[in-house]
């Protein structure tokens, strides 16, 4: 019995291999030993969606899954949501609709709107919402970033 | 904040796992993580030793109907529940009540056998199982016994599961043509745990109604039946009045809510009567009438 143990995991396509403590969860996984900053940790216990993640491509909070959990599995961050450089189509209507400030709950907004429209390509307002609902945001009050959602489900 | 150190088994059979809950004292089963995570980080939970429920796979992973049950193995995700074919067939209160657990990232992890071994009394799962009068599985290492819904939820956080014991299933009767299913609860915000909630499962035949389960949730120590509240529905035929009546009774007679921090217990009595008036008002469209809804 061990209290380090040896993950194999795809992250944003590439494949990594470490051993680490057990009790590592995947968000500090991510952060501090691959240098994957951009998924943020805010409350550390899976009420603000800051640390939103794809898990094989579900939406998961990584502040709840212990690195040891995702072995075998692939993991999408913000960071591997552009293409060839050019940016996501829901990370470019973010910015177009001014749906981020301090950018804090923005990695995690971003992810959990990508598996919302991967499964609902239309959803409605209200949709969008409900699918966002554990994502907390202190800046913007929420309606830009659900219009951004929108227009990124209906590209102009 | 972060976990506290602990040994971590991830064995890879269900016999590989009770036989690590039989040997090692305060070893700690994880499923989805979606309860445990949290007291961990929180270091509210600091058990020595995790065993990772992740790898064991085959039956505990399947949906299948077997006899006049659907059978549902406990590492069913909860995300799955509310969109799996079989299940919103043959027992649609689970997928309802699958819908209200906290968020997307919360369901896409969270697993059916996990919140039930919680056993949270606000937890919507373990009240439709009540409500539709299902089994629960349990392994141990002399084998597999049945506990009804009814008798498996013996207090907060308390389950009927003995040391080397792990839920591996949950048995649901399937829904017949008479069936009908309510489900309703309260929450500050959408995703929050409910101040209360309701899961409803009622038979319509020859105009009255039979077999009326209403369980609630978040409402006493455990999922409560409505024991008044059913009794006074049992072999009448619905209409209105009586439904607010049951509500009634359900709030006044069926709990005793404390008051806590969030909601003073004669709100959450009231918010008793509301998501009952609700779900039954669900499971009996059409018959509604008159009374606060």
């Amino acid at each position: 019995m061990s209290d380090r143990v040896a993950v194999r995991l795809s992250v944003n396509g590439v494949p990594r291999e470490a051993e680490v403590p057990a009790r590592l969860l995947l968000s500090d996984f991510l952060r501090d030993h691959l240098g994957l900053t951009g998924t943020h940790v805010g409350c550390e216990h899976g009420v603000c969606g800051a640390c939103t993640v794809l898990v094989d491509g579900a939406s998961a909070r990584a502040c709840l899954v212990l690195a040891a959990q995702a072995d075998g599995t692939e993991v999408t961050t913000i960071e591997g949501l552009a293409r060839d450089g050019a940016p996501h189509p829901v990370q470019r209507a973010f910015e177009r609709h001014f749906a981020l400030q301090c950018g804090f709950c923005t990695p995690g907004m971003i992810m959990a709107a990508v598996e919302l429209l991967a499964r609902d390509p239309d959803p409605s307002d209200d949709a969008i919402r409900t699918a966002l609902g554990g994502n907390v945001c202190r800046c913007t009050g929420y309606l830009p970033i659900v219009a951004a959602i929108r227009a990124a489900a209906k590209p102009a | 904040m972060k976990p506290a150190p602990f040994v971590y088994r991830r064995p890879a059979s269900v016999r590989e796992a009770l036989d690590l809950l039989a040997t090692t004292p305060d070893a700690k089963l994880l499923a989805g993580g979606q309860s445990l995570l949290p007291l961990l980080n929180l270091r509210l939970a600091t058990p020595p030793v995790i065993v990772d429920m992740g790898r064991l796979g085959g039956a505990l992973d399947e949906i299948r109907a077997d006899g006049g049950e659907l059978v549902i193995g406990a590492a069913v995700r909860t995300a799955r529940l509310e969109r799996d074919p079989l299940v919103r067939e043959h027992a649609p209160l689970l997928a309802v009540a699958a819908s209200h657990v906290g968020h997307p990232a919360i369901r896409n992890r969270g697993t059916l056998g996990g919140t039930v071994a919680h056993a949270d009394p606000a937890a919507e799962l373990p009240a439709a199982l009540r409500a539709l009068d299902a089994g629960i599985v349990v392994a141990g290492l002399g084998g597999e016994r049945r506990v009804a819904a009814d008798e498996f939820f013996l207090g907060p956080l308390t389950p009927a599961l003995g040391a080397a014991e792990m839920v591996t299933a949950v048995r649901v009767p399937v829904a017949r043509p008479e069936d009908r299913f309510g489900f309703a609860e309260l929450a500050r915000r959408a995703g929050d745990y409910a101040y209360a909630g309701a899961a409803v499962r009622l038979a319509l035949a020859g105009g009255v109604l039979r077999g009326v389960r209403i369980a609630l949730l978040a409402a006493g120590p455990t999922p409560l039946l409505a024991r008044v509240a059913m009794a006074a529905l049992e072999g009448q035929a619905p209409a209105g009045g009586r439904l607010a009546e049951a509500a009634m009774l359900a709030a006044e007679r069926d709990c005793d809510p404390a008051g806590d921090l969030h909601a003073s217990s004669q709100y959450r009595r009231e918010a008793v009567g509301l998501v009952t008036r609700r779900a039954l008002d669900e499971a009996l469209p059409g018959y509604a009438a008159g009374g606060p809804s």
